[in-house]
């Protein structure tokens, strides 16, 4: 009865915050932003543009320090968050890696030392080939990989990281074997592909865009359950929009997507999480947001709270599974 | 011609009060962050960014590039002056540098570093005007078996004439080999040599190593000399500066020589720091005879400089056409580049020629600017080795433990400074080189993570790296550095002996 009450009155609290902005948690000092990625990459790129519109827009009274933390894959940044348990001044920038890195790599943090705040764009992955390749459809290049298997290479970024994952789900689902070549960053994965030195790539958008403009490589598919937004031409007449689906093009996995997230240590306490999602929220609704989610070719769905967690709890899951069967869990 | 049209276009747009402005400010400011080690080119210029939010990108980036600009040149000073690199570039300028210093020199040591300097970065330029899109191409042909080829060959131009006993060269250098697989592997996702410490994860910085190894022993041998500051109330003469200038014309091999090995290393993936170790090896091998080098010979200076801005500025190539940084300053440089919402790639040159333009046409001017502002600066550097050691020290290891920090903020590399300062003490008194530790922990990860990744692609035969003609001439090239010096030293022992033999 007494924990009902509790919960109720909890709830009451919260909605009531929700509502009454000026109760709400404020920083007290210049909020970190720890990013699980070295200066120049994906996530990074991802903080600093929320950094400049949270500046631009005045959305926090306290200023914003970047705080690169890419070692170990991003575990680094992760770490930092354990040491820091109920810190309110700092937030966690990564992708799934947050939840994924525990399970393949034998680290000093669990997902019991971070709470989701927010996930704010949903990168795209596609089957990218080299401009003049030989296969024009995924069916071709799934095909070459049956006759030959370990014959056809995909380069990607990083080892047991998401470009790997895909490989394998593409691997398990269509029952072939490929030869997987790992680089340090989505840049130079584009332009091992661009040189001809790989068959193909698992790239998000836009690490292959530039080279994609100048007809270098060309997107077979991508993992989504529909196609992309249409948007400009970016070489031959084609953009994003004209992508098939992977699924309806013979690789059946109907969905494969990289959520770019923000993170708090464990102990946060519950007004400063809906303080900073809120924040979050604000950030998504600018023009400027639009923009990064357009240049960038993601998707910008913003989840928070709950449906978060779902989706959290779902694609650590089938994540999981993955690795499981490539038998890349750690005990 | 039509590159000659677009870059005085490009003049048009960066020869304005406001560009030259921001050129200047970010020269000085760049200045500072060289100066001091630990707080480098990438950090400075990451701390910039946000400042660039609300300029337009050719601003941003002449800012961003000028700061990188300046920090090469503050980075030298240091290791002149104190053997302490303020960047990882210019390790390699402490091995004569320094001794050149001390003798009592240090107004030429500085002159001719930066002069030399200032000539590599103009030959990079020029590189980049006159062979932009050529350059792109070039560098798509290089697969994992060519990276390898790159960084073996700089370790063969580097080891092949080592002045040092061969065992203890390949101790020093097995020791940087091992330090470099501390952290997370790339090609195989799993952690090595961490020991279960949160603060080995992300490996050993560099830059944290080489504070400790020649900033602290250095000041550790200095104190064991008996507390003085070792060499230099020198006169300090501005006219100095001239002299040393109208000698540079000498060392025009030397220069020649080191700016194609920093054009190259800047446009393959070598970078900055591998092309200067690589530029002093070379220019040791092939100097006239005179001076031994490491005790303060101008070549040892002039060499690896040239090399590390040609390098530098040539880096910028890949990183605008192909989307590849080849230095961690011009990662960070591409991050803000899409921030300004401009996507790097093959065909930034044809959809952005003014800003691509812009940006060519300032790095002349910035460079010019930045030569004439560190020559001022000169005599005022110089004369702080006339502080005396009391004060002087004191602030040494204060700022290579607050460099040390910046790296990563990390309280556990102050510890890392300490101990690797004792190596360094140790090593000294021991006569064990510390340059190849240095240079493997430069190289090692990123040659091992390439042959791993040929090895993968090849099935695990080495004949990848002869498979084509790009790669098989680089290996070539690099075993001929490595094995003909050795041979010839063999056969002139086998001479001797003979001699020794008929004579008995």
């Amino acid at each position: 009865m007494k924990v009902k009450a509790l919960s109720i009155g909890m709830t009451l609290a919260a909605a009531t915050m929700l509502a009454g902005q000026a109760l709400a948690f404020e920083p007290t000092r210049p909020v970190e932003f720890v990013v699980a990625s070295g200066p120049g990459g994906g996530t990074d790129n991802f903080a600093r543009t929320i950094q400049s519109i949270i500046t631009k827009h005045k959305l926090m009274d306290q200023s914003m320090v970047v705080l690169n933390k890419g070692g170990g894959s991003g575990a680094e940044a992760f770490l930092y968050a354990r040491k820091n348990e109920g810190d309110p001044n700092k937030l966690y920038f990564g992708t799934n890696n947050a939840y994924l890195l525990p399970h393949v790599a034998k680290l000093a943090y669990s997902m019991e030392d971070l709470r989701p705040v927010a996930a704010l764009a949903f990168d795209e992955f596609l089957i990218w080939v080299k401009g003049d390749s030989e296969y024009t459809t995924p069916a071709a290049l799934i095909e070459a990989a049956k006759a030959k298997p370990n014959g056809v290479t995909f380069a990607g970024s990083q080892s047991k990281d998401t470009d790997e994952t895909l490989v394998a789900l593409i691997e398990q689902t269509t029952g072939t074997k490929f030869k997987y070549l790992p680089f340090n960053g989505g840049g130079e994965v584009g332009v091992q592909l661009a040189g001809g030195h790989v068959a193909a790539n698992v790239n998000n958008p836009n690490e292959n865009i530039g080279q994609w403009q100048a007809g270098a490589v060309k997107p077979l598919c991508v993992f989504s359950d529909k196609p992309m937004a249409k948007g400009e031409p970016v070489y031959d007449g084609k953009g994003w929009g004209d992508i098939p689906t992977c699924a309806s093009s013979g690789v059946n996995i109907p969905s494969y997507k990289m959520p770019r997230t923000v993170w708090t240590a464990a102990g946060t306490p519950d007004e400063a999480v809906t303080y900073y999602s809120d924040v979050l929220k604000k950030v998504s609704e600018t023009p400027e947001w639009a923009e990064y989610i357009k240049k960038t070719s993601q998707t910008g769905d913003f989840l928070a709270g709950q449906p978060l967690q779902d989706f959290i709890t779902t694609s650590e899951k089938s994540t999981v599974g993955v690795f499981e069967a490539e038998g890349w869990l750690v005990k | 011609m039509e590159n000659f049209e677009l870059l005085m276009g490009g003049f048009a747009t960066a020869l304005t009060p406001m560009h030259i402005t921001l050129m200047i400010v970010g020269v000085l400011l760049g200045l500072i962050v060289g100066v001091l080690p630990g707080l480098g080119a990438p950090n400075g210029v990451s701390l910039l960014i946000p400042l660039t939010f609300a300029m337009d990108p050719v601003s941003a980036i002449i800012l961003l590039a000028s700061m990188y600009w300046g920090a090469l040149f503050g980075g030298s000073t240091t290791s002149i002056l104190f053997n302490i690199p303020g960047e990882p570039s210019s390790v390699a300028t402490t091995f004569d540098g320094y001794p050149m210093a001390r003798s009592g020199q240090s107004t030429r040591a500085l002159t001719l570093a930066f002069m030399s300097a200032g000539i590599g970065a103009f030959v990079g330029i020029v590189v980049i005007t006159l062979l932009s899109s050529w350059a792109a191409r070039f560098a798509l042909r290089f697969g994992a078996a060519e990276y390898f080829a790159v960084y073996f060959l700089a370790f063969c131009a580097f080891i092949g004439m080592g002045s040092a006993s061969p065992i203890k060269t390949a101790v020093s250098l097995s020791l940087g080999l091992l330090l470099s697989t501390v952290g997370m592997d790339t090609v195989t996702g799993s952690l090595r040599l961490t020991f279960g410490l949160d603060a080995l994860l992300s490996g050993v910085s560099f830059l944290v190593v080489v504070i400790g190894l020649f900033g602290i022993g250095e000041l550790l041998a200095t104190v064991q000399d008996g507390l003085k500051f070792r060499g230099v109330a020198s006169r300090i003469d501005p006219r100095d500066v001239f002299k040393t200038m109208l000698e540079l014309p000498k060392y025009i091999t030397t220069i020649i020589r080191s700016s194609a090995v920093g054009v190259w290393m800047g446009i393959t993936p070598g970078g900055p720091t591998a092309a200067s170790f690589m530029s002093y090896g070379l220019a040791r091998q092939w100097s006239k005879p005179g001076a031994k080098f490491g005790t303060g010979r101008p070549e040892g200076i002039v060499a690896p400089e040239t090399a590390d801005h040609s390098a530098g500025t040539c880096a910028m190539l890949p990183m605008l056409a192909l989307g590849v940084p080849s230095s961690a300053t011009a990662a960070v440089m591409m991050g803000g580049l899409m921030i300004w919402g401009l996507t790097p790639g093959p065909m930034l040159f044809s959809t952005q020629p003014d800003f691509v333009w812009g940006l060519i046409a300032s790095m002349y001017i910035a460079n010019f600017v930045g030569v004439i502002l560190v020559l001022l600066t000169v005599p005022f550097f110089a004369a702080l080795l006339r502080i005396p050691f009391a004060i002087i020290g004191p602030m040494i290891v204060a700022i290579c433990f607050v460099g040390a920090y910046t790296v990563a903020n990390s309280t556990s590399d102050l510890w890392l400074v300490l101990i690797f300062g004792v190596v360094g003490f140790v090593f000294n008194k021991l006569e064990f080189p510390l340059a190849p530790l240095v240079l493997a922990m430069v190289l090692g990860s990123k040659a091992e993570s390439s042959f791993h990744q040929s090895m993968i692609a090849s099935d695990g035969s080495l004949g990848i790296f002869f498979s084509n003609y790009l790669v098989g001439t680089i290996m070539t090239i690099a075993l001929a550095l490595l094995i003909i010096p050795q041979t010839l030293k063999f056969i002139q022992y086998l001479k001797s002996h003979k001699s020794v033999d008929s004579a008995a």
